[in-house]
């Protein structure tokens, strides 16, 4: 019995730490959720609020499926083409502290969805809304913003820069790199 | 051996070469200043007539200079070359600012001033305001400024930086191009529009990034977008109210590319029917590129202008196996019907990205004892070539740099040969090879002087690896396909300055610049030669041995053309825009982040210090002597 016992911690102990991350293998909907605005400025007369936050942000955000899904659609939706792997180009800097429209993964969700007025084109009615939240969360990655433990790694190709999982988080550069 | 030079040797030859070239050329300049009485120390008995006197541009088109600068390129032969003497080797040392002219717009400035008149007009990078100078009071106060305020969403379809390369004036107008796709006629005196035509879109990825060149009361204009798979064209522009007269494309059918009974290629590979369709798989060419930003020349003897047509999309070449006609070549065509003459193609199912829309300089030469109408490009893929303007055939094509994506030009069939070596393709990493993607030179243009029989060419002197990879057409999103990481070339100088002798087809002398020179040239009968750098400074050099006389550093990188002209004074001036951008400056105007290798299509990976060494800018800058 002791015996028995003795072999059963471990092992429970084992288990527990093997908790396997959580994969909607359902996505709700093809087309448009997240309706709901999303402001890009912290600026609001009448006091600060807090910024509305979407249910499925969560379930998106940091999650090794969706940000490795998200880094196959950066490149099949040709965000690549304009960000480059994360450089920029045509359109700007995503590995960067420099978030025009927001860092949030709600915000970068709606510059997809919605565009932006000086280049970023409007996905809205390209892309299904939960690839979409695939995106923005890889784009979240690209810059830093994901745990290590779930950001995709390196490259079977060309090295084009650090591993997600290794770069460092860009707001705690506190510089241009 | 009149074929290519090895990049290698030719270095060598440019170094040891120099000096016995500077001798030489003293002696040439010392001819011609004898008659001037101004020669100093370089006369030293030289008796030779001078071989470079054979080569000149057609006087059709480089007419005597008149003080101004009315186009880009100066003249349609593109010589970029000025008979004011005022400033010269001796003086120039002497150069101080007359004035300075903030644009207000911190993006790259490609653009040529011009001066017509006492008015000098400048327009600027994205949102494209045009601004006109009174010349003729103090400190050249603004006379008006024009607002197009063109759709900021192009801004998100300009593939390297939101840049403009100049205006053209003719008949009391200026014409110029707006980012998202208009041409627009200003009046010269008042700046109020006379019309506006909207030839581009876009929603498909085009936008207008050349300055226009008019013609026989015709603006043409060509569009940008070989990164967006746009189909190219240039169009014929009424001048006296914007309807387009034609429009001939890059791509597709003959018909279309305005290809009918006139055309006479040199070369079996270019002919055929509908070459446009049929070196494309199934409905590629509808999206294929061959877009015309960059430059044009007329020839009025003959009557043709000559345009080159921009690379094929997407860049990773397995996805459009075949010839990919007409792109990466160029056109000889009627101005007033469009129709083609004559097609050469640089770089037949192009490889690396190599567009063929430099700057042609139209000359007059003898060619193996024989007199020739010529045409000098110095081209993307690496090498100079000389081709007969009437014919379309090449007469030499001599590398002027470090080439290694191809072998040389096989002048029996006018092909380029190239290295299997350096072939990229989908899930391939193909290592160094030079050229990279923006070339050997880009669209910065050279200028050549009639007096020293040299042409003086910005370039720059770069390597790249580059992986092929799977890409989709969404319209109005990039269509590339490849992953691009740029190097530092042979010796590590990422630019020179090269002065390369048309006659002898060799350098004649090599300045080496730390950084790109992506900005434009122009060279005067004062036998000064005036660049920029990427950090910004302004050099004057001598235009027979390229020793630096004078330089001067401006606020921010230069990539823009510069520009000589007489002033209300009767002084001659030179003027420059400064202020770092376009796809070599795109780091710091786009303020991209260079962890990235492949960022601004791996532009950015050989640019990484250019942050270090400038900031955004955009001021115009223009000097006098004393």
């Amino acid at each position: 019995m002791r015996q028995a016992l003795a072999l059963l911690l471990p092992l429970t102990l084992a288990l527990v730490a093997c908790q396997r991350e959580e994969r909607d293998t359902r996505p709700q909907s093809a087309l448009g959720s997240g309706e709901q605005p999303t402001p890009v400025t912290t600026l609001e007369p009448g006091g600060q609020r807090p910024s509305p936050t979407d249910n499925k942000a969560a379930s998106f955000e940091a999650n090794a499926f969706h940000m490795s899904e998200g880094k196959r659609l950066f490149s099949w939706f040709n965000c690549s083409g304009c960000h480059a792997n994360g450089g920029g180009g045509m359109g700007p800097a995503l590995m960067d502290e420099k978030w025009l429209y927001g860092s949030s993964i709600e915000s970068i969700h709606a510059t997809i969805r919605d565009g932006r007025p000086n280049g970023m084109p409007s996905f809205g009615q390209k892309i299904p809304d939960d690839q979409i939240w695939e995106l923005s969360a890889y784009v979240r990655a690209l810059g830093g913003n994901a745990p290590s433990s779930a950001a995709p790694q390196r490259n079977d190709g060309m090295m084009v820069h650090p591993s997600e999982n290794r770069l460092p988080d860009a707001a705690t550069l506190g510089k241009s790199p | 051996m009149k074929g290519r030079l090895h990049p290698a040797q030719a270095r060598v030859d440019a170094r040891q070469g120099a000096r016995a070239l500077a001798i030489w050329n003293s002696f040439r300049t010392c001819i011609l200043s004898v008659m001037l009485l101004a020669c100093g120390p370089f006369l030293s008995g030289a008796s030779e007539p001078p071989s470079a006197a054979a080569i000149a541009p057609p006087a059709a088109a480089a007419p005597p200079d008149d003080g101004q600068w009315t186009m880009p390129a100066k003249n349609y032969a593109s010589t970029r070359f000025s008979d004011l003497t005022e400033i010269n080797e001796g003086n120039v040392k002497n150069l101080q600012v007359a004035f300075t002219f903030s644009t207000g717009v911190n993006k790259g400035q490609e653009a040529a001033p011009l001066v017509v008149g006492n008015i000098m007009y400048i327009v600027t990078p994205f949102p494209n305001i045009v601004y006109a100078l009174d010349l003729s009071r103090p400190g050249a106060p603004m006379k008006w400024k024009y607002e197009p305020n063109p759709e900021p969403a192009a801004q998100g379809v300009a593939c390297c930086d939101v840049v403009n390369r100049g205006a053209a004036f003719a008949d009391g107008r200026i014409f110029f191009n707006t980012l998202d796709g208009h041409t627009i006629a200003l009046d010269a005196n008042t700046g109020k529009p006379i019309w506006n035509a909207h030839i581009g879109n876009i929603n498909i990825g085009e936008t207008i990034t050349m300055a226009p060149l008019v013609v026989k009361g015709k603006v043409l204009v060509g569009n940008s977008g070989g990164e967006m798979g746009v189909r190219g064209w240039v169009k014929a522009l009424d001048a006296g109210d914007g309807h387009i007269v034609w429009t001939a494309y890059g791509t597709g059918p003959d018909k279309d590319v305005l290809i009918g009974p006139d055309f006479k290629p040199h070369y079996d590979m270019d002919k055929g029917t509908d070459l446009g369709v049929t070196t494309w798989p199934p409905e590629a060419w509808k999206i294929g590129g061959g877009n015309m930003w960059g430059w044009i020349s007329y020839d009025p003897a003959l009557n043709l202008i000559f345009h080159g047509t921009g690379n094929p999309g997407p860049w990773n070449p397995d996805l459009r196996p075949g010839d990919n006609k007409w792109t990466s070549g160029i056109f000889a065509r009627d101005p007033d019907t469009g129709a083609a003459k004559w097609f050469y193609q640089w770089s037949p199912h192009d490889l690396h990205d190599y567009d063929g829309i430099n700057e042609q300089i139209l000359l007059d030469m003898t060619w193996q004892g024989k007199p020739r109408k010529v045409l000098v490009r110095p081209e993307r893929n690496g090498y100079l070539y000389i081709l007969d303007r009437t014919t379309g055939e090449v007469l030499s094509a001599t590398a002027y740099g470090p080439v290694n994506s191809s072998k040389g030009v096989d002048l029996k069939t006018g092909r380029l040969i190239a290295n299997p070596d350096k072939k990229t393709g989908t899930g391939k990493v193909v290592r160094d090879i030079c050229p990279t993607a923006s070339g050997l030179k880009d669209w910065q243009p050279s200028a050549f002087s009639p007096r020293t029989g040299l042409l003086y060419i910005p370039h720059n002197n770069l390597c790249m690896d580059e992986e092929g990879v799977e890409v989709n057409y969404i319209a109005g999103t990039p269509y590339v396909g490849m992953n691009v990481r740029m190097i530092p070339g042979p010796g590590g100088n990422r630019g020179a300055f090269t002065a390369w002798d048309v006659a002898a087809a060799k350098p004649a002398w090599v300045l080496k610049e730390n950084f790109p020179v992506w900005s434009g040239t122009v060279v005067t009968a004062g036998d000064v030669v005036f660049y920029g750098t990427m950090e910004g400074w302004f050099k004057a050099v001598s235009a027979r041995t390229g020793d630096l006389l004078w330089q001067f550093k401006t606020s921010s990188g230069i990539i823009g053309q510069p520009i000589t002209y007489r002033g209300p004074d009767g002084h001659q001036y030179v003027a420059i825009l400064s202020g770092v951008g376009g796809w070599a400056g795109a780091i710091v105007s786009g303020d991209l982040d260079p962890r990235d290798a492949t960022a601004a299509l791996g532009f950015v990976n050989a640019m990484k210090d250019l942050k270090n060494a400038t900031t955004a800018g955009g001021t115009l800058y223009v000097f006098r002597l004393p």
